[in-house]
């Protein structure tokens, strides 16, 4: 299923499909959040925001929901 | 520096262990800025290595490409890209973890396209086995063309072998790993032809970045091959998803990870630390934990410190010829330096929990659970780290707002720093607290005056936190804003690391401080025993005449106390004092007072010692030998307390929210790049410190 990064929930596990430099910057590219990359939901900090993720098995990074909002995914079933 | 000393440069993603490899090569031998506080800009040490060779080793701050997007990135690109720089190196060590190899790779394929001898150390090695990881160094060497150094630097592993290889670095291949070309050919040759003589990625990056390199040049590359700023980044993209591949490529026969046997304990540290309730709990038992020690642990050391420096004061008194230089020394630069060195304690308990948090990798979830909060005071998570490290001091504290992203939030932090205590406002707070707040106890634990220090800092945390919603909702600034933080892996910190941080960090405090105390003291005592003749000179007469006319020129305690008041009153420290009077008058102070108070105005720490030497200078009493005691006998003319509660607080207000200190006004210009910012945060702070202690002083009074 297609969907976007701010929507998932803690746990859930999604293949990056489509970035867009124009919306996000290169260093998030650089950390490893390219398109066929996999990334994991760790932990979603009180209020929603940040987001916690482990992306291309071990690059953990946070970030907010709205460069979250960004990065298109596709759910892994788990 | 000699000539014949191979410069190596450390580079390498942040929480690689970079700045331990560092502190291994160089043990105690480092230049550090003159900054207490956290690795901000690079720093330079020294290291023998084998055959009597000697390396200049930088410590360059931590990176996650050479693509920069802040200004650590930036100092990192502009020493690579500059040959004539005397650091230019010889040789470049790029440090990695273990556990991060693939995205640490990144950087390396970048620095090895720009032709430099290059080695790869792969540090924490120690941690291979727990996490099921094993790497075929041969095969890595071929495919990456270089020499893997493999270290653990919590072990004290791997550091001869790195020696040994810097070295030999004359046969490192300078190959790059990869072509990057091939992302668009036809571009990348047209340049080649037009700048034979430049490395191809040097212009890539002078293209895409905004470094200083090549100033000349730099127009003449841009007119002639200019693309659309989306055709850089796609490029850009393009870049980087092809470096990605041949990494991938290459740890997919070099690297084997076996997960079963992998234990995963930072997933449950994870739960609990940045967990709703608990993460705020555990993070506000840390920051009680700080004050604690600073304000209960500290404080036999401190005792002990403090009866050294009067039984020192006493003994220099009692054993150099009587005079006012003896009279200098005992009474105004010996209690001067002893009241910066007594706070050696609390600075270096401050130094010790910042570094911990630091290493440990626990910052990166505070910045997490407190990212939301934050951002409603036009603050950002990253915010955290300077108002933390402000409470050691606003300069490293500025400078580790650099990576904050958002220019907005980023200026808003630095704005608002000043206002988190720092070490330099304790000397102050402690020696006024003594004074007003009595030693007592409540509920048998809290000490009442640990408990005022305590609301010190809460108050300069509030101001801070008030003054962002202010500028924020002032501020009229539309920045494009993101955040990325990476969340390290918990490590234990190293004992080596965090003792050099505090060792190195508390001698630069001092230091500094105390040669701006002694010179102060200086200057100050000069202009306390000279004066304009008239009025100075003739003071005996003039002082003997009115006690004669009193009647009591048998008491010869009275008549010196007098002679010596009026010559200080006469001197031109006392001449310039009177005409401020006006001024802070209305605050509680006296002229000595103000006096103190201005000269703050270069460092807030010198306060205690100015009022050291104007005393000692119009000093009366042997006995008094510690400042406390001195001040405690300071009475007004109509008989008072100078230092009674009123004027207590008043001066505590002032000290909380008041700019005195040079030193971060400039780093605050250096760092926004404009005079404008810290002139409105001298202006902004110092009024309402005047206006608070007015206020405070008019009411208690």
């Amino acid at each position: 299923m297609k969907t976007t990064v701010d929507l998932l929930k803690i746990g859930d596990r999604a293949i990056i499909t489509h970035v867009d430099l124009d919306k996000i910057p290169l260093k998030l590219l650089e950390m490893g959040c390219l398109p066929d990359n996999e990334l994991e939901i760790i932990q979603i900090a009180p209020l929603g925001d940040p987001i916690y993720l482990n992306v291309n098995n071990g690059s953990h990074l946070a970030i907010r929901k709205e460069t979250a909002h960004e990065i298109e995914v596709e759910i892994l079933e788990p | 520096m000699s000539l014949q000393n191979i410069n190596v440069a450390l580079i390498g993603n942040p929480n690689t262990g970079k700045t331990s490899v560092f502190n291994e090569l160089t043990g105690l031998n480092q230049q550090v800025g003159n900054y207490p506080g956290i690795t901000v800009d690079k720093k330079l040490g020294f290291c023998k290595l084998p055959n009597n060779i000697k390396a200049n080793i930088l410590d360059l701050p931590g990176t996650y490409s050479l693509n920069a997007s802040s200004i650590d990135e930036n100092v990192v690109i502009e020493l690579l890209l500059n040959k004539n720089d005397k650091l230019f190196p010889d040789v470049a060590v790029v440090v990695t973890d273990v556990e991060n190899l693939k995205r640490n790779l990144l950087l390396f394929t970048q620095i090895k396209d720009l032709e430099i001898p290059t080695i790869l150390v792969i540090n924490m090695v120690d941690r291979m086995k727990a996490k099921g990881i094993s790497l075929d160094i041969p095969f890595l060497e071929a495919q990456l063309k270089t020499k893997v150094v493999l270290v653990s630097t919590r072990k004290g592993n791997g550091i001869d072998d790195l020696k040994n290889a810097i070295v030999d670095y004359k046969n490192l291949s300078t190959e790059p790993c990869l072509n990057a070309s091939v992302i668009d050919p036809e571009y990348f040759d047209k340049l080649r032809t037009a700048f034979p003589d430049q490395l191809l990625y040097k212009l890539w990056l002078v293209i895409t970045q905004d470094v200083n390199f090549m100033n000349l040049e730099r127009k003449e590359i841009e007119s002639s091959f200019a693309k659309s700023h989306a055709d850089l980044k796609r490029l850009q993209q393009k870049e980087t998803i092809k470096r990605y591949q041949f990494i991938n490529d290459t740890l997919k026969i070099g690297q084997k990870i076996d997960l079963s046997s992998a234990s995963d304990w930072r997933l449950k540290l994870d739960k609990i630390l940045t967990h709703k309730i608990y993460g705020y709990a555990i993070f506000f038992g840390i920051l009680f934990l700080i004050f604690q020690s600073i304000f209960d642990w500290s404080s036999v050391p401190m005792e002990f410190i403090d009866s050294t420096f009067a039984n020192l004061a006493n003994y220099a008194k009692t054993h150099l010829a009587p005079g006012e230089l003896t009279n200098l020394i005992s009474e105004g630069i010996i209690p001067g330096i002893g009241g910066i060195v007594i706070f050696i304690p609390q600075i270096a308990f401050l130094f010790l929990f910042i570094s911990v948090l630091e290493e440990s990798g626990y910052m990166s979830r505070v910045v997490f659970l407190m990212d939301k909060i934050m951002r409603r005071y036009g603050l950002s998570g990253k915010s955290v780290v300077p108002l933390i490290s402000g409470t050691a001091c606003a300069i490293p504290a500025i400078m580790s707002a650099r990576n904050i992203e958002n220019w907005k939030e980023r200026l808003i932090t630095i704005l608002v720093t000043p206002f988190i205590t720092c070490s330099a406002r304790l000397p102050v707070y402690a020696i006024l607290i003594a004074l007003i707040i009595p030693e007592k106890r409540v509920l048998g634990i809290f000490s009442l005056q640990g408990g005022t220090l305590m609301l010190l800092y809460l108050l300069g945390f509030g101001m801070a936190i008030f003054s962002a919603y202010l500028l924020n909702k002032i501020l009229d600034l539309k920045t494009k804003s993101y955040f990325v933080v990476e969340m390290p892996n918990y490590k234990l910190p190293l004992f080596k690391n965090v003792a050099i941080n505090v060792v190195e960090k508390t001698k630069s405090f001092v230091l500094g401080a105390g040669k701006i105390i002694l010179t102060l003291s200086i200057i100050l005592w000069f202009l306390g025993s000279h004066g304009p003749a008239k009025g100075f000179d003739n003071a005996e007469s003039l002082v003997i005449k009115k006690v004669k006319a009193e009647n009591r020129l048998d008491d010869t305690e009275y008549l010196n106390d007098q002679i010596s008041a009026h010559k200080l009153e006469n001197s031109y420290i006392g001449i310039m004092g009177k005409s401020i009077e006006p001024v802070i008058e209305p605050l509680g102070y006296d002229w000595k007072i103000g006096i103190a108070v201005v000269s703050s105005f270069a460092a807030r720490e010198v306060f205690v010692g100015t009022l050291a030497t104007i005393y000692s200078v119009g000093s009366h009493s042997d006995e008094e030998t510690t400042i406390k005691n001195r001040m405690n006998a300071e009475i007004r003319p109509d008989g008072k307390k100078v230092f009674n509660f009123a004027t207590g607080v008043s001066l505590l207000l002032f000290y909380a929210f008041a700019m005195q200190c040079i030193s971060t006004l400039a780093i605050v210009k250096r760092e926004t790049n404009s005079w404008k910012w810290p002139a409105i945060q001298l202006v902004f702070m110092s009024g309402v410190a005047y206006l608070s202690s007015l206020i405070a002083y008019q009411l208690l009074r």
